[in-house]
């Protein structure tokens, strides 16, 4: 006999129909648990089945697949039958500290979270002087996960050593990189997690205030995190005297208004103070001065989500997965024409090739892979023959790559590197915050040097302007937004040269969209 | 008499007729009254002691803030790379032949099942002209 029928009900499986699905069982009479996502997203519409404390999948699945199901009670033996969810290989292959209870719990069912050990690593924080929270963090060697990998025990050592009792901790929860969905997949699947790490990072610097910015395009993830918010404070979880240690913190949400650049860390700061989402100069840093003119410790939500795993198992224990300077896990997210999309969490070091081809079964036209885009926006294309590389920090570097949040974006063969080049300067041009030169004028001056190449006008004195161009916002650009667009556009023109060509010399080769 | 009635009031009140939260303040009368007009501009900064010029400058800043009322039901579709790379530029010209206008976004969140669209709020996967044309006439009955 079915115990209980889990469903996975993060805004991107019910994107995929998930409503429909709970509508169906309901009808059929099961006691239906909602739950997030186990970020294999090609499978979604998903349930889950316990039997004798096994998971068992099926997906992905239409009303009547669901209706019919219910009615024979789930057999193993159906077209849509999974097997036990946790022996599926994309499952298998993966360390999921962060992800650990990720499309396994009711996001807002504290019991659940407190019994999966959501707690743990905050009580270890609780009875932990700041001094040694920040040690466990430096012993990592945990990075910034938002894209920049910065060293997270430094800035927390940084903000800790400011003067004065009032300092913030930011979850930069503005996931604005096209091909990236794990802080919407986090927040919507364990909102604890997060929280728990704001809550430690607090700790760890002496705060006790902290925000979410998180972006306006997530409304699923905003009514999941305000709730949860709530339920925290309920649980005495948050607020005046948090598990009984004295403790004070509390947190605000704080929704974005459709920026870009507000993922930006100085941009953000300036939104959260109601401000036009403008880039500061630095110095100062935020850890010295930064929302309000206060301390401030800014971390990527995926960041901040790995401490109470740090906490409960120590720096070491992190420190010993990954890679060279790359320690721990990092979620990789396949995305665009890929067969099999999702998230996977692994230690770092595994190969873009194998990520694509073993995990991501290929394109999902079917036609030959061309490129992938890594890291969003502004990360560079790599060409189909050259995927293979590490995926970590230094080797992508050394690949004139990055590895940003953690996206992978995969085009087969019809796409156009020239119009991808130009779409980069053009999304530049759009998003800007405006307040320096070289990208608020250089993106537009690089999108009509590009249009203008795609026309075959003067192709190879108009790519040596946009090579001087890209030069120029690398080097004089405020913040990443103007200093990494060249990326994109530099990596295609070099990667894919034969989408340059000057008409003539195209024509024979020109393919069809 | 203002055509917001107490409704700003209200709204500034809710938050404290705090500096700091003018984004909330202006999601939330973009999103009761389907725009931040001038004369919202006008009493927002007097509520919350800053100038109109502030409000201009942040209303006109952030893309979800519009100075004249929108369509009560608006498809906003994708248009960046991981919808790119399934078809959205292809998806946004059907959807144009058929008359149907969309507001162009950068990422939904939504990237391995794309294109992405959402409408009202609701986040629509592996979108196609069908399932938008749909999700519309859904999200106009309602």
């Amino acid at each position: 006999m079915t115990d209980r029928v889990y469903l996975s009900m993060d805004a991107a499986a019910r994107s995929v129909g998930a409503d429909d699905i709970a509508s169906a069982l309901s009808r059929a009479g099961c006691e239906l648990v909602t739950t997030g996502s186990r970020g294999m997203l090609w499978l979604e519409p998903m349930v889950e089945v316990e039997r004798d404390g096994v998971r068992h999948g099926f997906g992905p699945l239409t009303p009547d697949d669901a209706a019919g199901l219910a009615a024979m009670d789930f057999p193993d033996t159906h077209a849509k039958a999974l097997g036990p969810v946790e022996a599926l290989p994309w499952m298998q292959a993966q360390s999921r500290l962060i992800f650990a209870r990720c499309g396994l719990i009711d996001p807002l069912d504290p019991d659940m979270f407190e019994a999966e050990g959501g707690l743990n690593g905050l009580k270890t924080a609780l009875a932990l002087q700041p001094d040694a929270i920040i040690d466990t963090l430096t012993r990592s060697g945990l990075r910034g996960r938002g894209g920049a990998g910065f060293p997270a025990g430094i800035k927390l050592r940084t903000a800790a050593a400011q003067p004065g009792p009032v300092k913030y901790i930011c979850a930069n929860a503005d996931e604005g990189d096209s091909g990236t969905f794990a802080d919407r997949m986090l927040m919507e699947g364990d909102p604890g997690q997060l929280i728990a790490g704001i809550i430690i990072a607090g700790r760890a610097i002496g705060a006790e205030t902290g925000y979410i910015y998180l972006r306006s395009e997530y409304p699923d993830a905003i009514r999941i995190v305000s709730k949860a918010l709530d339920i925290w404070r309920a649980q005495g979880w948050l607020g005046e005297n948090i598990l009984g240690s004295g403790q004070r913190f509390d947190i605000h949400l704080r929704r974005g208004a459709g920026s870009y650049v507000c993922g930006e860390e100085s941009a953000m700061l300036e939104s959260l103070e109601g401000k036009r989402g403008q880039v500061r100069a630095k110095p100062p840093i935020p850890a010295i001065s930064g929302l309000f003119g206060k301390p401030t410790i800014i971390n990527n939500v995926l960041t901040l989500a790995s401490m109470p795993w740090i906490l409960e198992h120590g720096g070491d224990a992190y420190a010993a997965r990954g890679h060279d300077h790359s320690t721990g896990t990092q979620a990789f997210q396949l995305a665009g024409n890929i067969a099999q999309g999702g998230l996977l969490e692994l230690d770092f070091g595994i190969s873009l090739k194998r990520l694509v081809e073993e995990f991501g079964g290929g394109t999902l036209s079917g036609r030959p892979l061309r490129a992938a885009q890594l890291g969003g926006p502004l990360g560079a294309y790599i060409r189909a023959d050259r995927l293979d590389v590490a995926m970590d920090y230094e080797s992508l570097a050394a690949h004139g790559a990055m590895l940003g949040h953690g996206g992978i974006v995969v085009f087969d063969d019809t796409v156009d590197m020239a119009a991808q080049a130009e779409f980069a300067m053009a999304f530049c041009a759009e998003e800007s915050c405006g307040k320096c030169t070289p990208c608020r004028i250089g993106a537009v001056r690089g999108r009509e040097t590009l249009a203008k190449i795609r026309q075959g006008e003067d192709v190879s004195a108009n790519l040596d302007l946009v090579e001087d161009l890209c030069t120029l916002m690398s080097d004089a650009s405020l913040c990443a937004m103007g200093g990494l667009t060249p990326m994109p556009v530099m990596s295609a023109i070099r990667e894919f040269p034969e989408d340059f060509k000057p008409r003539a010399e195209a024509s024979a080769a020109d393919r069809v969209d | 008499m203002s055509h917001h009635g107490d409704g700003i009031a209200e709204i500034c009140t809710h938050h404290r007729d705090e500096p700091s939260a003018l984004i909330e303040i202006l999601h939330d009368v973009q999103a009761r009254f389907g725009h931040v007009s001038d004369e919202a501009a006008r009493e927002i900064a007097a509520r919350l002691n800053i100038t109109r010029a502030d409000i201009h400058g942040v209303r006109s800043f952030y893309h979800d803030f519009t100075t004249v009322p929108t369509e009560p039901v608006r498809i906003k579709l994708c248009r960046a790379e991981a919808c790119q790379a399934v078809g959205s530029e292809q998806l946004a010209t059907a959807l144009e032949a058929r008359g149907i206008e969309t507001e162009t976004v950068y990422c939904l969140g939504n990237c391995a099942l794309g294109p992405a669209a959402m409408i009202q709020q609701r986040l629509i996967g592996r979108a196609s002209v069908d399932s938008l044309e749909r999700a519309r006439a859904e999200a106009l009955d309602d």
